[in-house]
């Protein structure tokens, strides 16, 4: 299928935005202006400052000159640019590819896009429609090369349609600048009195290289198709993507459900032909004011199951605010992994960690409080009991050491050893008494010492010398001196945990 | 005469029971808990399964004794690979420490979450997947609406859920079918051995639908509950005149 691209090109972009935020500035000449080398110029003028011969690049002065009551407001650097990703992030309902063309344009890849509209009459017009609902003036030309429809949009003033393989010969009448071209090589060409492109669009190409320069060559032969051009979408093409346009636009909770489910029977069913499973999903909602709006889930193994994947959008639809209404719901899977459907069969019912119904309990859990809330341990190879374990990175992850207990551990771990007030009788002896929370412990029975080494290369500090100690009640509890005995008295003890 | 009274009231309870979600025995599928006598206190002599179990816990040491008899039982219900959920607040659980109660840690998932509802929540989610074996939730205050919720949960999925609930400000009635205290007591090394001996709990059972509540002196050694003492009857009976 051959490429079909559209060249938008907005007339009088900034201009028109102030007359969007200042309706009373349509029907008067009025100007931006920017100071530059100690002059007020003017940046640009809107139509009816035009009329009036008022053009950008003008000193201000002079234009006052002209028109004593002209309109001035101060330009804002990096204005254009700001409003072109906007608008072309808006362009994403006509089509995935949408990139700016500073500094007056927007080109669209519309490559299969515009039998959906019916058309290229009716899709045009509706473009055209809708940015000039949105305010802006533009002009917009469709052909097989990005050179040609920005030619045509800009220079051609009758049909905006170039037919598919018929670009060349509508460049033909247009003067040299529509190629794109510098300044100085329109100023060349037009010296030697080649004022149109079927001037010298037969010349043989070596002899235009020699004369004009191979960047003359590069616009000439991306204008003809001849060589590719590359542009920069504004948003990166996710290749896992489906889209749904609507014919009205859609305000109800059901309504966007439905949407929702319709967008992921057709993306699942995909992922399943390509045996693909997604991790990581977002639903976006372009609302007919321009906003968009997003969900996105995450799944802890890859997925393709509708069902569940719908689950999980389920608690955060809710957060889609369709105000006016949706016209256009887009589904993308950014980040996909190798899944067989049909070895997940295996997992189903086993039990267990490897069970889907787990992850998929899990997925749900982590969409409304969070990944970082749910944990699960494998063993760490350290003695130091903080150090002990560490969290798994998947649900899946087994331990690449077996549990080693080869000492008593606690069953409840305090997060931080609190200081306990102690009296013990001699050295390496385990304490008679200790105070804990105002409460007055005699230890009855203990286990101890077992010492363990702060590890040097993580963390200075002192060894610590655990002792298993029961109470008179049968408490039992986890106690550690850290440091050793010494006459200045500068060791300390801790409770670290409690024992069932 | 007496005896086929006793045997129509004896059949008619069994078919009462199902009828409260409570499994029966006949379906061989409930693994033994290692408990011993205390199986006597339960309707059907079995430990319910796929219901709620509430355990009341004051001070961080009898938490810590409630937590290691959880583990207990746990070792029991996750035997086949099984895995089991942990909701709290903050995770107080030290995870090497579930091996000297026969659990592999890296089987059980922590979920962190501080806020009541949140944890009410996440319970019931979990109690609703029967690829679970087992859910533990540290609740302190629980209404009794909230507790028939997770009941009704569990009826379906036959997942068995425990809540600890230390210090409740009001001892509400719950749905729950049995209530536990676990109490440490002074543990007994063997003769003439120095040092602390095996875990030693004093179990209670407070309520239980359809049993009889009592209380047991019990240890944890070589992988099972041991049976320290014969049941203290006398406590027994004090239970059944109050509860």
């Amino acid at each position: 299928m051959g490429r079909r691209f559209i060249s938008i090109w907005f007339r009088y972009l900034t201009t028109d935005w102030f007359t969007l935020r200042e309706p009373g500035l349509k029907e008067m000449p009025f100007v931006l202006s920017a100071s530059s080398q100690g002059r007020m110029i003017i940046t640009a003028a809107n139509a009816v400052a035009e009329a009036k011969g008022i053009d950008a690049g003008m000193a201000l002065a002079d234009a006052r000159a002209i028109f004593p009551g002209l309109k001035v407001r101060d330009d804002q650097p990096g204005l254009a640019e700001r409003l072109l990703y906007k608008i072309a992030g808006w362009c994403i309902r006509f089509t995935p590819i949408a990139a700016i063309d500073p500094p007056d344009g927007i080109i669209l890849d519309v490559s299969g896009c515009a039998h959906l509209w019916g058309g290229d009459e009716r899709y045009l017009a509706e473009i055209q429609k809708r940015l000039h609902d949105r305010g802006y003036s533009v002009r917009l030309a469709i052909a097989d090369t990005i050179g040609a429809a920005w030619a045509i949009a800009r220079y051609e003033r009758g049909s905006c349609i170039v037919k598919s393989g018929m670009h060349t010969e509508a460049l033909l009448a247009l003067p040299p600048a529509a190629l794109r071209l510098e300044t100085e090589t329109v100023e060349r060409l037009t010296k030697l009195g080649l004022r149109e492109i079927s001037q010298f669009i037969t010349m043989p190409y070596p002899t235009l290289k020699r004369r004009f320069g191979a960047h003359f060559m590069t616009r000439l032969h991306q204008a003809l198709g001849q060589e590719e051009e590359i542009i920069q979408p504004v948003q990166p093409i996710v290749p896992y993507s489906e889209r749904l346009p609507c014919i009205e636009p859609i305000v109800t909770a059901t309504g966007i459900e439905m949407a929702l489910q319709r967008l992921l029977e057709t993306l699942c069913s995909r992922l399943q032909r390509e045996q693909k499973g997604l991790r990581v999903a977002v639903f976006k909602g372009y609302r007919v004011d321009g906003k968009t709006q997003q969900v996105d889930i995450g799944t802890n193994r890859p997925s393709c199951n509708a069902r569940h994947l719908l689950k999980l959008f389920e608690d955060k639809l809710s957060t889609i605010e369709p105000d006016l209404g949706i016209e256009l719901f887009i589904l993308q899977a950014p980040k996909v992994e190798d899944h067989y459907a049909i070895q997940e069969k295996l997992w189903e019912g086993a039990g267990g960690l490897e069970d889907l119904r787990l992850s998929e309990l899990i997925d749900r859990l982590a969409g409304r409080i969070g990944m970082n809330a749910i944990r699960r341990y494998v063993p760490d190879e350290h003695y130091w009991p903080e150090r002990s374990i560490k969290p798994a990175t998947s649900l899946q992850e087994t331990p690449a050491s077996s549990w080693e207990l080869k000492r008593p551990r606690p069953i409840h771990l305090l997060p931080r050893p609190e200081r306990i007030e102690v009296t013990a009788p001699i050295p390496d002896y385990p304490p008679m008494l200790f105070r804990y929370k105002g409460k007055l412990h005699t230890i009855k029975r203990a286990d101890g010492p077992e010492r363990i080494e702060q590890e040097w290369w993580f963390e200075q500090g002192q060894h610590r010398d655990y002792y298993y100690a029961e109470d008179q009640e049968g408490k039992r509890y986890w106690l550690f001196r850290l440091g050793h005995y010494d006459s200045e008295k500068t060791y300390q003890w801790f409770i670290h945990g409690f024992f069932a | 005469m007496t005896d086929a009274k006793a045997d129509i009231i004896a059949r008619l309870q069994k078919d009462i029971l199902p009828l409260q979600g409570l499994r029966s025995a006949a379906d061989g599928l409930s693994p033994n808990m290692g408990l011993g006598t205390i199986n006597d206190a339960f309707p059907n002599n079995c430990f319910p399964l796929g219901a709620i179990h509430e355990f009341l816990t004051g001070g961080p040491e009898n938490a810590a004794a409630s937590s290691g008899f959880i583990a207990g039982l746990l070792s029991s219900l996750m035997r086949n690979s099984g895995a089991a959920l942990w909701i709290s607040p903050r995770r107080f659980i030290f995870p090497p420490a579930l091996k000297s109660f026969g659990i592999t840690a890296d089987r059980v998932v922590f979920i962190d979450v501080p806020k009541e509802k949140d944890k009410l929540w996440v319970m019931e989610e979990a109690l609703k997947c029967s690829a679970l074996s087992a859910v533990v939730a540290e609740i302190p205050e629980i209404s009794f609406t909230n507790s028939r919720r997770l009941q009704l949960a569990v009826e379906q999925s036959r997942v068995t859920g425990f809540i600890l609930r230390s210090n409740p400000r009001h001892l509400t009635t719950t749905a729950a079918v049995c209530r536990w205290q676990i109490s440490s007591l002074t543990s007994e090394p063997e003769e003439g051995l120095p040092g602390v001996g095996f875990p030693r709990w004093k179990v209670e059972l407070l309520k239980v639908r359809n049993g009889k509540p009592g209380a047991w002196e019990m240890m944890w050694a070589e992988g099972k509950f041991h049976h320290t003492q014969k049941p203290l009857s006398i406590i027994c009976e004090l239970q059944q005149k109050t509860g």
